[in-house]
């Protein structure tokens, strides 16, 4: 028979503490108020004294409310039967459904031995331009986009999971606005994608240490399908929230804030569920985006910051489209070079112009003279704003690839981009 | 217990990885102890002792620790083995052996697996050098065995002090690790036994030399901006600090397959997984100019990265440069690249945090600088017992929040090393590789250019930077044809000396003849009075000079399509 435990010696913020014996670090609790039952995950032991995080918050809980500790770990299952199924932060159905408890496994497990990872090699197509072309997205890679409230990411995010060649999709929403979860929802299921997919989604109503499971639930189940030979893609909104949930925890259990009140392991945080991505020798492998916002647009705040160091590139949405500059996928050498023979050349060269043509417009605002040279860049950088930027330009990288011969033909002399010849050969859009 | 050295304890508490433990007799500050588990034995080291209670580290996940659990003290400090086999290794921040892990366990990092740090079934051809009787200091070479290009000194242990004297000394054969090579009398009369390995704790220097020396022959590194404007020494110090995207760790990767030592000691600490994985697949298969043999061959890897356990983290920076020091007594110069300091001191603040030690700057430890700063300290260039020279020389990445070079770890690294690469944003924004900004930048080592040359050159860098910042406001129309000039000379040795393509095969690399010769040819570029009808005819003529100067670049030093495109240039120059 479990003991159980009815004397809670103190509550603050989400934690709660009681004294109790043969509990082990990060076990499972539930704790019976009378709103009902919550779980909660052994956070700190000091001898007798146990500090648990409620899931679902303090709020309601009483001093003699009865605390039951599981034995096990939080755990997740991982059998087939999550697809097409929606489930909360603590992994309990949101949809309905019945509860799954078979092939129950921990979250938030070891991390792979690198002398077992591999060069990834493998592009995944997006149908973007702007990153199929200029930033691919290579399988197992780890990429965050940087965004400010207001802007489409959630959109974008839904777009590249639509469109992305995977075997399946796990989505974790934290912090989510209700609408955007029923926006995932809805779309993945008017795609018919939402067979091949598994939610977990903590909305903004949430209690926020729900919050905190959400990135371990989804990786956890990831790498066991990816283990059985899926390509994974995990989608993670808003990783902000999460860290801001961490933050939370921290400064209650009154631990040294290090920057801005963050904690000082959040990079270390960060790190261990980013690292998740990875790409399983003669297996499946896990792909990981996921949206930081960026308060007040800075990219120095820690959550951006910390993130940045750890992630292999970043997309940066801005003004709703993908930023080309600062946008960075630092894996796209490993597959660019292997689509098409044009692929380096339009990516380096049409961004450069890019740039003249930012240059251009700067010049332009404090009223320089514009040369014939000036002109021809305005009328590339519209188009190329239009034709190719536009969030809502959805082509094969092929075909984004001619487009971009297309503009340049239609713009400049042969001469004038200045392209291995041999390129232009072949290339250049005969009139 | 049977064994009275094991001392035991019991588990009090648990905050993240910080366990604490009540012990019985005695404990030893920054002894290993092992929290015993139900299947697993947790590697943890003391780093707090309070009354009856200890604190530890734990480098190991320490979910499921009960109150109450035992735990075993070792009495040991933590240690690493020294000896032959260590060259080609990647290891994780305690010496475990990454590739075996992964043969035995599999995919995942089991937690409480450890392994052998050195292979004790190889053998290894030993050549003694001293025979009985002969009196040794420790360091001092006791014989050699072969491994890969070197010849790998077996050495009278570190932690002897006094001389000591040979009793008996293996005869040539071949021997393992484990194998007794030799006996010795230490000063007090006592018998020691020497095999081919040694442990030696990480965090203490190896001593075992005469003197340190003041570093002052450069270390070539084959990065032009580095050997020329801001040069590395042997034995020296240098920090390359850079915001995200800024290519610190394009820039050690290069300099880890090109700089001119004999041996490259990489510490992977707390970065990218997929970073070392590269080096793993690409460092087989490059050939090492100097040696004909593979770059593996002449490197050790240590491999902590984010995800692994952070207290390992912290010690891998001492693990990686413990083996530097160990290859140094042979007389062996020894580059560390430690990628990234800024993660090894967030290690530290999170161990402090946990101890709830009063923080100093952005929660930093307060002994943050004299960590930083002892760490480096024990890079240098110094005087073996046997006369020879060998060095350890240290280049650590940083990576400060934000890309702020004013927050701690830049700051306290900054006043212990000898030359400073700062990496700009700007630089790395426009694709400029390497994006060490000159001006900024500062290095206390002579390059092997002479140094009025380089001062010039910097000058003009200066110059044209500030033309640039005046023409930002003015505009071209309100600069003048011999400013405009200065600006494009500056523009130009920028392009085409400071900046090289890392992906181009010969350009990525610039032994030093080459830069010295390079490098006067674009003082006579400087020098040249240019007269140009107009700003325009003067920018094309720069943009066609660049071009020719950066194909140039890329061919083989003094071959004939070398000599052709200087001829180009020359002609290009006379017209």
């Amino acid at each position: 028979m479990q003991k159980v435990y009815s004397q809670i010696i103190q509550i603050a913020g989400d934690v709660i503490t009681v004294e109790a014996e043969g509990v082990f670090y990060r076990e499972l609790a539930q704790v019976d108020t009378q709103e009902g039952v919550s779980l909660a995950q052994v956070i700190r032991l000091d001898g007798k004294r146990v500090s648990l995080q409620v899931l679902a918050g303090s709020r309601g809980i009483a001093t003699d409310d009865k605390v039951r500790f599981l034995k096990q770990p939080v755990m997740v299952s991982s059998s087939e039967h999550l697809l097409g199924r929606i489930f909360t932060g603590s992994g309990s159905p949101r949809d309905h459904g019945p509860a799954l408890t078979n092939d129950m496994i921990a979250i938030g497990g070891p991390s792979v031995n690198p002398a077992k990872r591999i060069v990834p090699k493998n592009m995944i197509r997006t149908g973007i331009p702007m990153i199929d072309i200029f930033n691919s997205l290579v399988e197992s890679q780890k990429l965050p986009i940087f965004s400010i409230a207001g802007e489409p990411y959630n959109p974008l995010l839904a777009r590249i999971a639509m469109q992305a060649e995977v075997d399946m999709i796990i989505l974790g929403g934290m912090g989510l606005k209700y609408d955007d979860y029923l926006f995932f929802r809805d779309t993945l299921e008017a795609h018919g994608a939402l067979s091949k997919s598994i939610l977990f989604i903590h909305t903004a109503s949430d209690p926020t240490v729900e919050c905190l499971l959400v990135p371990d639930m989804c990786l956890a189940v990831a790498e066991q399908f990816a283990l059985k030979g899926k390509k994974v893609l995990v989608l993670l909104s808003d990783m902000t929230n999460f860290c801001d949930a961490l933050k939370e925890i921290a400064i209650t259990m009154e631990q040294i804030p290090s920057n801005r009140g963050y904690p000082g392991d959040l990079y270390s945080q960060l790190a261990s569920r980013y690292e998740k991505a990875v790409d399983f020798q003669g297996a499946g492998s896990i792909t990981v985006l996921a949206v930081t916002t960026m308060p007040g647009d800075d990219v120095t705040h820690p959550v951006p910051d910390n993130t940045g160091y750890i992630t292999e590139g970043q997309f940066y949405l801005r003004g709703g489209h993908i930023e080309p500059f600062g946008s960075l996928s630092r894996l796209k050498q490993q597959v660019n070079g292997r689509t098409r023979s044009d692929h380096r050349a339009i990516m380096d060269r049409m961004i450069q112009l890019f740039a003249d043509y930012r240059e251009t417009l700067e010049k332009q605002s404090m009223g320089f003279q514009m040369s014939a040279w000036d002109q021809k860049l305005l009328q590339y950088g519209k188009r190329f704003e239009k034709e190719l930027m536009d969030l809502s330009v959805n082509i094969p990288l092929e075909e984004a690839l001619d487009l971009g011969w297309k503009i340049l033909s239609s713009i400049f002399e042969p001469t004038e981009v200045g392209m291995k010849e041999s390129l232009i050969k072949e290339y250049w859009p005969k009139k | 217990m049977a064994d009275k050295n094991l001392r035991i304890g019991k588990v009090l508490g648990v905050n993240g990885n910080m366990v604490a433990v009540e012990f019985q007799d005695k404990v030893i500050q920054n002894e290993v102890a092992y929290v015993v588990l139900k299947e697993e034995r947790l590697k943890a080291e003391v780093i707090r002792v309070k009354g009856k209670r200890a604190d530890l580290q734990v480098f190991e996940d320490t979910i499921g620790i009960k109150v109450g659990d035992s735990v075993e003290f070792s009495s040991e400090l933590l240690s690493v083995q020294l000896g032959p086999g260590l060259l080609g290794q990647v290891y994780d921040g305690l010496q475990n052996p990454l590739p075996q892990l992964a043969e035995k366990y599999g995919f995942f990092l089991k937690r409480g697996a450890y392994l052998d740090a050195l292979n004790d079934q190889e053998k290894w051809e030993f050549t003694p050098k001293v025979k009985p009787g002969d009196k040794l200091r420790a360091g001092q070479a006791l014989g050699s065995v072969p491994e890969k290009i070197f010849e790998h000194k077996i050495m009278v242990p570190f932690s002897l002090s006094g001389e000591c004297e040979v009793i008996s000394i293996k005869e040539k054969g071949v021997y393992t690790i484990k194998e007794e090579v030799a006996l010795l009398k230490d000063a007090s009369g006592k018998n020691i036994s020497v095999k081919m390995v040694q442990t030696w704790p990480v965090k203490e220097p190896i001593k075992a030399y005469i003197q340190k020396i003041k570093p002052k022959d450069p270390l070539i590194t084959k990065i032009r901006i580095i050997d020329t404007v801001v040069p590395v020494a042997i034995g020296g110090t240098f920090c390359t600090p850079g915001p995200f995207g800024a290519g610190k760790t394009v820039l050690q990767h290069l300099i880890s397959r090109h700089a001119e030592v004999d041996i490259v000691v990489i510490a992977a600490c707390g970065e990218r997984a997929g970073e070392v994985v590269e080096i793993l697949e690409e460092f087989p298969k490059l050939v090492d100019p100097r040696t004909n043999k593979s770059l593996i061959e002449r490197t050790i890897i240590i491999c902590n990265t984010s995800s692994m356990p952070v207290a390992a983290r912290e010690s891998s920076v001492y693990t990686a440069v413990t083996l530097a020091e160990y290859y140094r007594q042979m007389g062996l110069n020894v580059l560390l690249l430690a990628d990234s300091t800024s993660r090894w001191a967030q290690a530290m603040r999170e161990m402090s945090g946990r101890l709830e030690e009063i923080p100093g700057e952005e929660a930093f430890p307060a002994y943050l600088e004299s960590r930083i700063a002892s760490f480096y300290e024990r890079a240098g260039l110094v005087k073996l017992r046997d006369g020879h020279l060998g060095s350890v020389t240290i280049g650590g990445a940083v990576s400060p929040a934000g890309g702020n070079f004013e927050e701690p770890v830049t700051q306290a690294t900054l006043k212990v090393v000898g030359a400073f690469h700062g990496l700009s944003r700007d630089r790395a924004n426009a694709r400029k590789y390497p994006a060490i900004d000159p001006l900024e930048s500062w290095s206390k080592y002579p390059s092997f250019i002479e140094s009025e040359k380089v001062v010039d050159a910097v000058e003009r860098l200066k110059k044209s930077k500030s033309v640039e910042q005046m023409m930002k406001v003015v505009g071209e129309e309100g600069t003048s044809l011999g400013d405009f000039i200065d600006y494009l000379k500056g523009e130009f040795f920028d392009a085409v000396y400071l900046q090289q393509n890392a992906f181009d095969k010969v350009d990525e690399a610039t032994i030093s003849d080459r830069q010295k010769y390079l490098f006067d040819f674009i003082i006579e570029i400087m020098d040249k009075d240019f007269s140009f009808e107009s700003k325009d005819k003067a920018r094309r003529f720069f943009q066609e000079l660049r071009q020719i100067f950066i194909n140039w670049n890329s061919f083989a030093y003094q071959g004939p399509e070398f000599k052709k495109e200087e001829e180009r240039l020359r002609q290009k120059l006379l017209n």
